[in-house]
């Protein structure tokens, strides 16, 4: 095993250590552990064994394991920024429910005093 | 019928006075008349200015974009119970002095939308105003099938059918293009009336930037999609 291998391997063991972090500090949700866990898992797994990843290329009919990987890795990247954007777009949304429930909230309640007035 | 004209103003205190002081008063078919000034977290003086003018004032805390304001004056409107909503750009560039011809095209031709047109007219606007436009009555057309001449007016007259069932979603200037989802998908009745704009230095300023389009299409877009 090279030494990229080693530092690539531990440093992707320390991600899936913080993957169980954060799911027991209840962060995650089971779904997303799991997502994330088998991850960074196979990740350990082919950067372990890359002979496996030129037979995953073989299937899919790419040429080499390598390529395979990034591929793949593309496609999830991808994926995962529009998940991230489309969450990112919810909070915003969120915040200005609660912004325009606290002026309306505010303007109700400063019309009831001023009517009592 | 009651008519709320709603502003939605960010940082608006040179111009919000001057365009409360020009909406008319009293308006053929209209009972009661209020002006609301939605302030979107202006750091200035747009609040004071605006109550001291008369206008109802809502407020939020932090800036939400055009379309977050115009959901509270839509909320507004229905909680108070208001039958027509007008909204109208807070930097001066509309001229309140046609507000009675949508309250016409409403109440006489029964119409549930009417979009103040800056097309229909003729005059001189921007080059980047054209070309902006433009590409938003396309993708306007594309998304949801409707021909308009100005997607992005910030001038409109919604009616009860229309205030009734319109649900916006977006908080920025995709609102304008949103408009028109509703429109499709309540099958509500649609006008438009020419409307003369007043480009000035400041209210070119305030206005959509052609560098505003990648994002509103994109933001329809996730919309589609998510």
């Amino acid at each position: 095993m090279s030494l990229t291998q080693i530092l690539l391997i531990v440093f992707l063991l320390f991600a899936l250590s913080r993957v169980t972090l954060q799911y027991k500090s209840g962060n995650l949700s089971l779904l997303s552990f799991l997502f994330w866990s088998f991850l960074f898992a196979a990740a350990v797994y082919l950067t372990a064994f890359p002979d496996q990843a030129s037979r995953i290329a073989q299937l899919l009919g790419i040429g080499r394991g390598v390529d395979a990987v990034i591929y793949i890795s593309i496609a999830v990247l991808f994926y995962l920024v529009f998940r991230l954007y489309v969450y990112l777009e919810n909070v915003r949304q969120e915040i200005t429910d609660l912004v325009r429930k606290l002026a309306l909230d505010s303007n109700k309640k400063n019309g009831r005093k001023k009517s009592k007035n | 019928m009651k008519l709320l004209v709603a502003i939605p103003a960010f940082n608006e205190e040179k111009m919000i006075a001057q365009v409360i002081k020009s909406i008319p008063g009293k308006i053929a078919g209209i009972k009661k008349r209020d002006i609301l000034v939605v302030d979107d977290g202006s750091t200035d003086r747009t609040f004071e200015k605006a109550q001291k003018h008369g206008a109802i004032v809502v407020r939020h805390i932090i800036n939400r974009g055009l379309g977050g304001a115009i959901k509270t004056a839509m909320d507004f409107a229905r909680r108070e119970g208001y039958q027509i909503l007008i909204t109208i750009d807070a930097d001066g560039q509309h001229e309140p002095g046609s507000i009675p011809l949508f309250i016409k095209k409403v109440i006489d031709s029964h119409k549930d939308v009417v979009v103040g047109s800056r097309w229909l007219k003729a005059g001189s606007a921007p080059r980047t105003r054209i070309i902006v436009n433009k590409l938003a009555n396309l993708l306007t057309y594309f998304f949801y099938g409707i021909n308009t001449s100005d997607s992005q007016s910030g001038y409109r007259a919604f009616g009860p059918k229309a205030l009734d069932r319109v649900r916006l979603q977006a908080d920025g200037m995709e609102v304008s293009s949103e408009v028109f989802r509703e429109i499709a998908k309540n099958r509500l009745s649609y006008a438009e009336i020419p409307i003369r704009v007043i480009y000035t230095e400041y209210s070119k300023a305030k206005g959509q930037r052609i560098t505003n389009a990648p994002k509103i299409i994109l933001q329809l877009l996730v919309r589609l999609f998510k």
